[in-house]
């Protein structure tokens, strides 16, 4: 009894939306409370509050919420580094111990002070739970057996973290600044605790953070509510923040529209173009760290030629698939650090030129081109970028067919390494151009059976060159240095590797008129509601 | 005369661990085979290969196939379907959770559909050719054949969003959340248990517009059934004989012609409502309604195995409790099969 299960949401919404509904807007008042925000969004995504497991786009944003880390990027100029729980840091003549002062009189939800103890305990719990962000943290050289000597508070606001070999220090503190380094209150987590799990059962559903809210419920696919935190120091304007789960953008853009939520997170293209028109709308936008990229796997013969994957990165229209299929969510974007990082550069070296593609595939010896397989992800716009691209490649004589699935699926196939080529899409894991640089680059282990499943790996890539000074980067203590030497890095894996970068997300958020005080942050960075207020 | 029967229902009876069997069987295997990694739905794709190889040791995935059903089976017997990726809560837990949400829908939808398309069905049927048969086989061809995605937007576009007579998406309005003990899982239920009027009319209100979509849907099936077996009926002899008897036409309808259709109505409704408890995913989605539909769809996207297997179970029990109801009260009405 579910109907037509298999038509496509956009189908789906573009048959019974809702452009034009957005003039009815306005004769609703808003239902919800004044300190109430509710959000609209799909929140299906999350798995855990737990900021030790989270990774989640969703779990992310509410843990974000919630917690406080020693140190965050400048939200105003991300590329600075300051102090959040942090007073102040000290890094070694060598390079390896960093120092951390805290903060006094900031307090727990619960009122009990934030300390170098709890930071310290928060840091090893990471570690030892060993979820999936932990490698964040452990690829400083700390695991479950030394992480209390490398780990530890030597006084009540003190707390000392010594890495195993020097890298440079703001990648270091950008790495603390992600959600897994988000510092919880060991009493309250401890005495929860069951089965030695470090009270992962019980916050994976709950929080204990000097955030500015708490977490008061989350039901799995219908809702997640925050608490303002009556004792965080941000003054928070809102007294909860509701996140009620929608699926469906034409539900979202209607229960924008009759004000029975204020913020709506999933509008596509088309209702936000309408919505961008409508004074009944204020909109919110930042560049997200998603980039869309067109990859070859090497084990191909045709793809391993170096002409042939120039050739492939010449036929595409960037231009013209970004204009036309996704003019308002995403951005063309071709090289592998996402714009509003450290490191990014705004260099666009290839557009579409059939006849420079086609000279370059004559010669690798296949004028006439060839065939091959791209799989994706089935949901949009993966499927109509892919079909642009697909009619691009038709252009210079390679037949492409299309092989969508799930999008775990298209996954599963790609870690074994049994694609031809794929169209996917990779985000940052931690603000810090490493994060893109190492998956792109760097390939130590072309084995099949490899520890370390890079992208470049997943397409069998190797260039030892790039890959030594991926890795030499992220050792450099000098920034400007290091800027120039991503740069640098990029430049050439534009021309060498088996990656044709294609775009980057824009993310967007629509609200009603009446709140204030909301902005998106950009690359995945916190996006907090604590300044969220309504009129 | 009892024993046949007895026997026929021993049958009937001992059927249901067989197929629930095969149920299980199958969905596990179609779990295991798909070409989706299990451990991925649990550590993502950016885990380290140590956390990939703990995960998929705690999940018995090195164990042969038959090992990890047989473990399954065990753990099962005991009452436990292990625990849901995405959710984490155990799956019983989703499941007490999600099912009550289907069912409060499915069974104010079936009432609606029963109470309009049985009597329209009916009325079709005694007025076959006239007008009125005409208008209630376009809207029911209408019901049948119309996507239920497109009913359910232009529901809520029409009386949320244009009249603003019915409330938006979701069980209940957020003020109310948490207001009222779960005792049931019906919400309605539960905020009459807790004497909550307010809560059960906000309840009532949210239900009204996802039950009348899915209502809609099943009534035109209904009706058209119903329409089918009565004009079958009607030519009966014994429909002609009560006619000659001068019996008046409403005692010769609902007594003659309907009492002998209603058996076989009786398990076509058993059917519909089966159906609907599966979850109705598409309205769920539209409506916000967390049901067991959109629970067991978003679980299969992400292959979440515990939940889809646990979610696949109670479909399985339901259809097949269904089946075995409708088929005792045939027994037990129909005269020909005593």
């Amino acid at each position: 009894m579910s109907g037509p299960a298999l038509l496509g949401r956009r189908a789906f919404t573009f048959a019974a939306t809702a452009t034009p509904f957005f003039s009815f807007a306005g004769a609703a008042e808003a239902a919800t409370p004044k300190d109430t925000v509710v959000v609209g969004k799909a929140i299906d995504d999350i798995i855990s509050l737990d900021p030790a497991e989270a990774f989640e786009f969703s779990g992310g944003e509410v843990v974000g919420n919630c917690y406080e880390r020693l140190v965050v990027p400048n939200p105003a100029n991300p590329s600075q580094i300051i102090g959040e729980l942090a007073q102040k840091w000290e890094v070694s003549e060598d390079g390896l111990t960093f120092t951390f002062t805290m903060k006094p009189g900031v307090t727990f939800a619960s009122g009990a002070p934030v300390t170098a103890e709890d930071a310290a305990f928060s840091l090893q719990r990471t570690i030892k739970l060993n979820k999936a962000p932990a490698f964040i943290l452990n690829q400083f050289g700390a695991n479950k057996d030394n992480v209390e000597t490398v780990i530890r508070a030597t006084g009540p606001n003190t707390l000392v973290f010594t890495i195993k070999e020097k890298v440079a220090p703001t990648f270091v503190l950008y790495c603390l600044s992600a959600n897994c380094g988000s510092v919880v209150e060991k009493a309250v987590v401890m005495k929860n605790a069951k089965d030695g799990d470090f009270g992962n059962g019980w916050m994976k559903t709950g929080s204990a953070g000097s955030g500015p809210f708490t977490v008061r419920s989350w039901k799995a696919s219908e809702s997640v509510i925050l608490d303002a935190n009556p004792n965080s120091a941000l003054k928070t304007k809102p007294k909860r923040v509701f996140y009620k789960h929608i699926v469906d953008p034409s539900a979202q853009q209607l229960q924008l529209q009759q004000g029975d939520i204020d913020i709506a997170r999933d509008l596509l293209p088309d209702q936000l173009k309408a919505a961008q028109a409508n004074a009944n709308y204020k909109m919110s936008s930042a560049p997200h760290s998603y980039i869309m990229y067109l990859c070859m796997n090497q084990k191909d013969p045709n793809l391993a030629k170096p002409q042939v994957r120039q050739a492939i990165k010449w036929a595409i229209d960037y231009d013209g698939i970004q204009k036309n299929i996704v003019p308002t969510t995403y951005d063309v974007q071709q090289s592998f650090v996402p714009k509003g990082m450290m490191g990014a550069i705004a260099d666009r070296p290839f557009k579409k030129d059939v006849a420079k593609a086609k000279a370059l595939l004559a010669e690798a010896g296949l004028p006439n081109g060839f065939e091959m397989t791209i799989d994706h992800y089935n949901g949009q716009p993966h499927g109509d970028i892919v079909q642009a691209i697909q009619a691009n490649l038709a252009e210079i004589g390679i037949k492409a067919s299309l092989m969508a699935g799930e999008q775990r699926q298209v996954i599963t196939r790609y870690r074994a390494r049994q694609h031809q080529a794929a169209v996917l899409s990779w985000g940052i894991d931690y603000f810090d151009p490493n994060t893109n640089s190492e998956t792109f680059c760097v390939n130590i282990d072309n084995a099949d059976d490899a520890r370390n499943k890079t992208l470049a790996w997943r397409n069998s890539w190797q260039d030892k060159d790039l890959s030594d000074r991926s890795i030499a980067a992220v050792k450099e203590s000098d920034a400007k240095v290091r800027e120039k030497m991503y740069a640098d890095l990029q430049r050439d894996h534009h021309m060498r590797s088996p990656f044709a970068l294609l775009f980057q997300a824009t993310g967007w958020a629509v609200m009603r008129k009446n709140v204030a005080g909301f902005a998106l942050a950009p690359l995945g960075l916190r996006t907090r509601y604590d300044q969220t207020a309504k009129a | 005369m009892a024993t046949p029967r007895l026997k026929a229902l021993a049958a009937t009876a001992a059927s249901v661990p067989i197929t629930l069997f095969g149920l299980v069987l199958v969905t596990f295997l179609i779990g295991r085979v798909m070409p989706i990694d299990p451990v991925l739905a649990i550590v993502g794709d950016r885990a380290p290969a140590d956390v990939v190889a703990q995960v998929r040791l705690e999940l018995g995935l090195d164990e042969p196939l038959y090992v990890q059903f047989w473990i399954y089976l065990g753990k099962l017997a005991h009452g436990d379907l292990g625990r849901s990726v995405m959710t984490s809560h155990t799956v019983v837990d989703d499941i007490i959770r999600f099912f009550p949400a289907t069912m409060e829908l499915a069974t104010a939808a079936i009432i609606i559909a029963a109470l309009l398309g049985i009597p329209i069905g009916v009325l079709a049927a005694v007025k076959q050719g006239s007008r009125i048969d005409h208008v209630i086989r376009v809207i029911t061809l209408a019901g049948h054949s119309l996507p239920i995605f497109v009913l359910a937007l232009i529901s809520l576009l029409v009386f949320y969003a244009t009249l603003e007579i019915a409330p938006g998406p979701g069980r209940q309005n957020i003020l109310f959340d948490d207001m009222v003990p779960t005792v049931t899982g019906l919400l309605t239920v539960d905020s009459l248990i807790a004497g909550e009027w307010e809560v059960f009319w906000d309840a009532l209100a949210h239900l009204a517009q996802p039950a009348g979509v899915l209502a809609y849907f099943s009534m035109a099936y209904l009706a058209r059934m119903t329409r089918a077996f009565m004009l079958d009926t009607l030519k009966g002899e014994f429909i002609i004989t009560a006619r000659a008897k001068g019996l008046s036409p409403a005692r010769v309808i609902w007594k003659h012609a309907f009492g002998n259709i209603a058996v076989r109505l009786i398990t076509i409704l058993a059917l519909a409502y089966a159906g609907l408890l599966e979850g109705a995913v598409i309205t769920e989605t539209v409506f916000s309604w967390p049901g067991l539909g959109q629970y067991l769809t978003i679980s299969l996207l992400n292959a979440d195995m515990n939940a889809v297997l646990g979610a696949t179970l109670v479909v399985g029990v339901t259809y097949l409790a269904f089946n075995l109801l409708a088929d005792l009260l045939y027994r037990l009405l129909d005269p020909r099969v005593r």
